[in-house]
């Protein structure tokens, strides 16, 4: 009997003590809301990290109940597959224009609609841009961070001792490969480089510089899209590769960058042009730690051909969809902090561009505007005394890329699509006699496969 | 059966019968076995979460098509025959054997001379051993970034710079679709022959020091020594070493992956990265099921492998 009674007053107190923990819980639930945000890609530099840290404070002064744990984070395909299948991807995180719209459609991402239309200025919005983060069913799933065309990035200082005009970078493909040679016969440096990993990087610009030529990787949308991979544009874009390859041999000993690679390659001086988004400078100046002076930026050379337009993506942000509704409330807090109010509020973009600048971060990358041109103009307005990247050096860019056709990504199966024709561009550049006509028609019954499926 | 045999048949069947009935639980944890079971946990824990759950949830997950967010769907042996019928699966195959064929050739007999030479030396062993095996404490992705400096195409590379000495080159290396596959089996050979040589110095030491001293009275060389003695009492040992080595090089994953994710042109795309690019390779998320029965077809074929080679080589073995 009495061990029932010990018994009993143990369960009792157990339950007093699992109430008390309750409580406590959901008092500390509605106090303290713990999220995790993507910060800067790995091996930033400290200024970077610190600029980044000074943002994180700012923004818990303003929400004091939002607790923000930065993490590292850099998309690639490989990996953001692997953190997706764990379900280790930060609360807030990003990802490419091609890939936001079907994560949300396999219930992949959260759903951030109804916190989205309560954006003050989400009428604003461009269409175009706002459908990227938007799903089948019209549940918006993300929201843009950013959007870029793809853009020539060119080493003035190898220029000027190759002999050519930093002021006046190639406008058409044939300048871009007599560039290239006279800049790796008179330098020893690589005259033109170009992503050549099968992280679908090579994929991604070899569609860059097919759409430069007029072609299309794809008709159609969805699974019923048809792949035409090997179009007359993509043939003669990779003649063209191979030329400056194995003929000129003007694109220097390594030819399996990938996005990061290339960044360092150019940033240490050992590439005289590449292509990648026009975004791309915050990176060379927070990873690469590039000198300002060597930087220069130019709009990809257009063919003549009606279908000839430059290749435009972004970067969406979005919540990961195990998070609850008070960790949802305060990832769109940040979200509109971080990345969108920048760009609408006078006072935020005001603050946001003193805090990159006194850490000594890039103010003022060329970018394509989230809502439009006007709105776009009128922010730069707002920062121009913060602006400290070298714009002179980006007038070539800016003076021809908003007269561009701009082309979005291939709609359907994107990355399968890039990854299908990464090995194609492996194979031009490290094997003198690769078949071209043969490899496409490979790559084109593999992406076909691939959109058919809907992977 | 006599009558004798019948009653100690029956003794023996009844002494059994009350010993059966004395085993109670009282009886069980008198006699240990509660300690034997609580020795027993962990281990049946660890093998159970991290050997046999996965093993299970891999023979599962192959018959399924799952992004493991949605809930599964069976689909039969669907994922067999996709993985049968990707182009990329024949290349996946070919790559691997060709890796496997050059570790033979060149990777296993270094080792084995490495370390009869080291066994010959009177002085110095231990150093030559600690060198030997120095690779293999080497973090592999340390290795591997130091061989990517190695391997720079360029003519500032290292190995061309020391190439370029001898009017040599410069080799484009990991660069060239010819060039990548022998480039990855150097350096995994550089990075593993330690081991291997510390077991075939263990093995030397167990053979009979007379052997050799009568192969010395009968006038033998060196040569002779080696191939009439050392390699017919190493027999067992290489025959191990050499499955374990087959075994080993159809999984090679780490040299590919960090050193050219299977590139240039799929010429490094072996079956275990073809698995992670299954499973991993699109950001939309993974084919696991491919990627799982993939991985049991190399599974089941490296086991009727490895039986076939014990079958064929147990008689050499043990003669």
């Amino acid at each position: 009997m009495k061990s029932m009674r010990i018994a009993t007053a143990v369960a009792a107190a157990l339950v007093v003590v699992a109430c008390a923990t309750t409580a406590v819980a959901v008092g500390s639930t509605t106090k303290t809301v713990s999220i995790s945000v993507a910060s800067l890609i790995p091996g930033s530099t400290p200024a970077a990290i610190q600029q980044f840290n000074a943002q994180v404070a700012q923004f818990q002064k303003k929400y004091p109940s939002i607790k923000v744990k930065p993490v590292e984070y850099q998309w690639t395909a490989p990996t953001f597959a692997s953190k997706l299948a764990a379900g280790t991807l930060p609360t807030v995180f990003e990802v490419p224009f091609t890939d936001a719209r079907t994560l949300g459609d396999n219930g992949q991402l959260a759903d951030l609609t109804s916190l989205a239309k309560a954006l003050p200025y989400f009428s604003k919005y461009n269409t175009a841009v706002l459908a990227e983060g938007t799903d089948a069913k019209g549940r918006i799933v993300a929201l843009p961070k950013g959007a870029y065309a793809q853009a020539l990035h060119y080493n003035r200082k190898l220029f000027q001792q190759a002999g050519l005009d930093p002021n006046k970078p190639p406008k058409t493909w044939a300048q871009v490969a007599k560039y290239a040679l006279q800049i790796s016969q008179k330098t020893g440096k690589a005259g033109y480089a170009e992503m050549g990993k099968n992280d679908n990087t090579a994929g991604w610009i070899l569609t860059t510089v097919v759409y430069t030529l007029g072609g299309r990787m794809e008709k159609g949308t969805g699974t019923k899209a048809v792949a035409t991979l090997n179009n007359p544009q993509t043939v003669a874009a990779l003649n063209m590769l191979r030329h400056m390859r194995w003929v000129d041999n003007s694109m220097g000993s390594n030819f399996d960058y990938g996005w990061s690679d290339i960044n360092q390659a150019f940033a240490a001086g050992n590439v005289g042009m590449y292509i990648s988004g026009s975004d791309v400078y915050t990176n060379l100046v927070q990873a690469s730690n590039i000198d300002p002076s060597i930087y220069g930026l130019a709009a990809v050379p257009l063919a003549k051909n009606k279908n000839a337009g430059v290749l435009g993506g972004g970067t969406e942000v979005a919540v990961k969809p195990s998070a609850n509704a008070a960790e949802k409330a305060a990832a769109m807090k940040w979200i509109d902090f971080f990345y969108e109010a920048p760009l609408v509020s006078k006072s935020r973009a005001i603050q946001n561009a003193n805090t990159l600048a006194a850490n000594k971060q890039p103010v003022g990358v060329p970018a394509l505007p989230l809502f439009n041109k006007k709105q776009y103009d009128l922010a730069n307005s707002w920062i121009k005394s913060f602006i400290n990247v070298p714009i002179g050096q980006m007038k070539p860019f800016l003076t021809d890329v908003f007269s561009q056709p701009l082309i979005p990504e291939p709609p359907a199966s994107t990355q399968s699509v890039y990854n299908a024709l990464n090995s194609v561009v492996e194979a031009v550049l490290t094997d003198k006699n690769a078949n071209i006509q043969s490899l496409l028609a490979q790559a084109n019954q593999t992406a076909q496969a691939a959109i058919s499926a809907g992977k | 059966m006599d009558a004798i045999s019948e009653i100690e048949v029956e003794g023996a069947a009844l002494a059994r019968g009350r010993y059966r009935a004395r085993r109670t639980p009282a009886t069980w944890v008198r006699n240990g076995g509660l300690s034997t079971l609580v020795f027993l946990l962990p281990l049946l824990f660890v093998f159970g979460a991290f050997s046999w759950y996965p093993i299970v949830r891999t023979i599962v997950m192959s018959l399924q098509h799952t992004n493991l967010v949605e809930a599964p769907t069976w689909v039969g042996f669907d994922n067999f025959r996709a993985v049968w019928n990707d182009p990329l699966f024949p290349i996946a195959v070919k790559n691997t054997a060709y890796f496997a064929l050059l570790a033979l050739i060149f990777g296993y007999p270094v080792p084995l001379a490495a370390a009869v030479l080291m066994s010959e030396a009177r002085r110095g062993r231990g150093l030559y051993s600690a060198l030997a095996y120095l690779p293999v404490v080497i973090p592999p992705v340390v290795a591997v970034l130091l061989w990517k400096t190695f391997y720079d195409a360029g003519s500032v590379g290292v190995f061309n710079t020391v190439l370029g000495w001898v009017h040599l080159g410069p080799y484009p290396w990991l660069q060239s679709a010819s060039w990548a596959m022998p480039s990855l089996v150097l350096e995994a050979t550089w990075a593993n022959a330690g081991a291997t040589v510390i077991i075939y110095l263990a093995a030397l030491t167990s053979v009979n020091a007379e052997l050799y001293e009568a192969a010395e009275v009968d006038g033998a060389t060196l040569w002779q020594k080696v191939w009439r003695v050392t390699l017919p009492q190493l027999r067992g040992v290489l025959l191990v070493t050499m499955i374990l080595q087959i075994i080993g090089t159809a999984q090679v994953f780490l040299e590919p992956f960090l050193f050219t994710s299977g590139g240039p042109a799929n010429s490094t795309l072996t079956v275990l990265l073809l698995i992670y690019n299954y499973a991993f390779g699109n950001s939309l998320g993974g084919d696991y099921g491919m990627a799982t029965a993939l991985s049991l077809m190399l599974a089941g074929f490296l086991a009727v492998f490895s039986l076939a080679y014990m079958r064929a080589t147990r008689s050499w073995s043990t003669e």
